[in-house]
């Protein structure tokens, strides 16, 4: 969204990797896949231990207290002055956006306005501060993107995923019906709202299988997970990955 | 019982009926995706984001000074004839306006589309002193036809198709079926006309209530706002005390936003500015004006800074056209008089949190509705808001709201308590995680209704940190 101001820093020699929870837990070739796209572009990559979740399902739900006990432990995780650099558009937006919120008032008002004014969203990084080049050399692929909302509308990288794909030679982006429409997970709204999430997650995975696309990819892994575990589910002919393992895949020609 | 909020409890079933209608889905989704294009095509040629900010500025600077507009509004007014009635509830609002039609033996009154008098409940309570209540907006004389609440707040009728609005007319009204959209329009036209040459008082919403002129601005398109408040001797406005703006000057860039957010109208076919009764020297025009103010639950919201932007709105349903739930399940799913986004942030203060807790939760925040919101209301940080004040509040921000911490419940507090512990020490985290990875094979095929639709997640072998510790020790 045109509102979303950003000052891109010159490309740092060093950046903190915040691989978030979901990542960790679930998806960690998709950190191993961010962490060496970063290396690869001379970047070196701190991963500070003590990582946890940034806080955004409490943060969400209403429990602001309980979010800010879970994200002062991560506040601290980033002394250094280098840019902290997460694989997920939700979360950066938790950071950027929601952080500054979320302390204001605290003895930590500080400390979060400026972790949030450091934080970026992984692809959104390669491409505007490390200003990445990927060569193709995968086998050609059509290719379906859903952006999350929180990365389109909270971490301004509408463009982004689109404009990383669009540097692979034999990579062919298609565009699924109403693209910028949520998937229907929304944290606790899945589990409160379980008929209505499933309704907007089936006319997603409809429209990623209708765009003809081989496969999807995804800024987050939380949509990934939504969407993709529907698509198995009712076995439906697509599947997702997320946009790092797929950019690392084509341009080294290995699974991360 | 309280009708209103006894309705908005039932949330849940409406909704899973209404996404079990293949004709509701149908005709929400064909409507919404039309009024998106519309809109978009209106501002094409427009630099979108500062006319948003410019809208955005005018309202912000209007509430900054609302008390004081407020005064200077009913000045103005009086000062031209028109009679002021301030109500602090919608009950009072609805006795104000009963008792001037009783004071005129008024027994018919014409409606234009006003969705603070829907709020008021006014057609019920005229009803039971014998004055009838008739509505000429097509959209809303369709839906009291059929004994129905509107579903959208622009578009009333919206969740029917030609074919039932046909069926209604003919069982109602005795008009013939028909697929042509000209002839039911022509025939409810008619039928309308006559109404409005018999009755006794006409009365109408208001856009914007000009302070510095003493001006009544109102928008429509099928004429029967500018017979409403011109035909009858007696016109009556009611609107609520958040839509009054500055100057004359500030109605440019709110009617170029509202009309375009709405419809994809560049304007509407009439632009009513009312700002007297009939003067002596004129022919026609009512001859008794009246402006009904109502507060009902505004003015505590506008004691909050956060939450006073709700009070923004200038009522263009953009956010319900855009937003991915209110498109599948109607507007009358939620029970309300304003549904979809602004009816979620706006609800829970007319009717408190007690009953309205489940309306912040239905969204998945996912922002659609603040980025085409004309005056930028941040919808989706007022939803976490007022689900903050659901359940346990912030000590940061002292609460107001009428049913705070409702929602709290120990069951739930007791799960938010785990998380919390796991995710704050590291050594409660490490163990879990390793756990959750070791015994991967043994998570649950099913876990609650997340897997009713999808398959499990599983954990990895490894997690994350724990290769990179491993690849660290091997490098060490």
């Amino acid at each position: 969204m045109s509102d979303i101001i950003k000052h891109y820093p010159p490309k740092p020699q060093k950046v903190y990797f915040y691989a978030t929870c979901l990542v960790d837990v679930f998806y960690p070739d998709t950190g191993l896949a961010g962490i060496r796209l970063l290396e690869r572009e001379g970047v070196e990559v701190v991963f500070p231990q003590g990582q946890s979740c940034c806080g955004q399902p409490a943060y969400t739900s209403g429990l602001n207290e309980q979010a800010r006990t879970v994200a002062v432990t991560q506040l601290d995780l980033f002394p250094e002055d280098w840019p902290i650099v997460m694989p997920s558009g939700s979360c950066a937006g938790m950071l950027r956006k929601h952080y500054p919120r979320l302390f204001a008032g605290t003895p930590h008002e500080m400390q979060a306005e400026k972790v949030a004014a450091r934080t970026w969203e992984l692809t959104d990084f390669l491409l505007h501060v490390c200003r990445i080049r990927l060569q193709d050399q995968g086998e050609p692929v059509r290719v379906a993107i859903h952006t999350s909302c929180s990365g389109r509308r909270e971490a301004g990288i509408a463009e982004v995923g689109p404009a990383l794909l669009r540097q692979l030679a034999d990579v062919e982006l298609v565009e699924q019906a109403r693209p910028a429409e949520c998937c229907g997970f929304g944290g606790t709204f899945a589990v409160r709202h379980p008929e209505i999430s499933a309704a907007m997650v089936a006319d997603k995975a409809a429209a990623l299988v209708d765009s003809g696309a081989d496969q999807f990819v995804s800024t987050d892994c939380g949509c990934l997970m939504n969407i993709d575990g529907f698509a198995d589910k009712q076995q439906l002919p697509v599947r997702g990955q997320h946009i790092v393992n797929f950019l690392w895949q084509r341009s080294k020609g290995g699974v991360a | 019982m309280n009708p209103a909020t006894d309705a908005v409890r039932e949330f849940t079933p409406r909704a899973r009926t209404a996404l079990d209608n293949p004709a509701v889905r149908n005709n929400f989704r064909k409507a919404m995706d039309g009024l998106m294009d519309k809109r978009q095509a209106a501002f094409a040629d427009w630099d979108l984001e500062a006319l948003r900010e410019l809208g955005a500025a005018v309202r912000l600077r209007a509430l900054s000074r609302l008390p004081e507009l407020l005064v200077q509004l009913e000045h103005n007014l009086q000062a031209r004839g028109i009679q002021v009635h301030w109500a602090e509830t919608g009950e009072q609002a609805c006795q104000i306006v009963h008792d001037i039609c009783q004071r005129r033996n008024a027994r018919s009154v014409i409606k234009g589309k006003s969705m603070v008098s829907e709020e008021m409940d006014l057609n019920a309570f005229l009803a039971r002193s014998g004055i009838e209540a008739l509505e000429s907006d097509l959209g809303e004389y369709i839906i009291q036809l059929a004994g129905e609440a509107p579903s959208h707040i622009i578009m009333p009728a919206i969740h029917k198709n030609t074919d039932e609005i046909s069926e209604l007319m003919h069982q109602q009204t005795g008009t013939r079926r028909s697929h042509d959209v000209d002839y039911l329009t022509a025939s409810a036209r008619s039928q309308l006309r006559e109404k409005f040459m018999r009755a006794d008082v006409g009365l109408s919403g208001v856009n914007f209530a000009i302070a510095a002129t003493g001006t009544l601005c109102l928008v429509e398109n099928e004429g029967n706002g500018r017979l409403t408040t011109t035909v009858p001797d007696c016109h009556i406005a009611v609107t609520g005390i958040e839509k009054v703006v500055e100057n004359l000057e500030d109605i440019a860039p709110l009617l170029a936003l509202l009309t375009r957010s709405a419809t994809g109208q560049h304007i509407t076919t009439y632009v009513n500015m009312i700002s007297a009764p009939r003067q002596p020297d004129e022919k026609d025009g009512p001859e008794e004006v009246h402006l009904v103010l109502v507060d009902s639950g505004r003015s505590a919201i506008y004691q909050d800074r956060e939450l006073l932007d709700t009070l923004r709105c200038i009522r263009c349903g953009a956010c319900m056209n855009h937003c991915p739930v209110y498109t599948r399940i109607g507007g009358h799913a939620y029970g309300t008089t304003y549904p979809g986004p602004i009816g979620k942030i706006l609800m829970p203060h007319l009717l408190g949190l007690e009953s309205a807790h489940i309306l912040p939760t239905a969204s998945t925040l996912c922002g659609a509705c603040e980025e085409v919101c004309p005056v930028k209301i941040p919808i989706p940080q007022l939803l976490q808001r007022l689900r903050t004040e659901a359940m346990d509040g912030d000590p940061q921000r002292p609460a107001h709201m009428d049913g705070h911490g409702s929602k709290r419940n120990w069951r739930e507090m007791l799960l938010w308590h785990g998380w919390t512990l796991f995710n704050s020490r590291p050594w409660a985290y490490r163990l879990g995680t390793a756990l959750a990875a070791r015994f991967r094979r043994w998570t649950p095929a099913r876990l609650g209704t997340w897997t009713r639709y999808r398959s499990a997640p599983r954990p990895a072998p490894q997690s994350l940190q724990q290769q990179l510790r491993q690849c660290r020790h091997k490098e060490s």
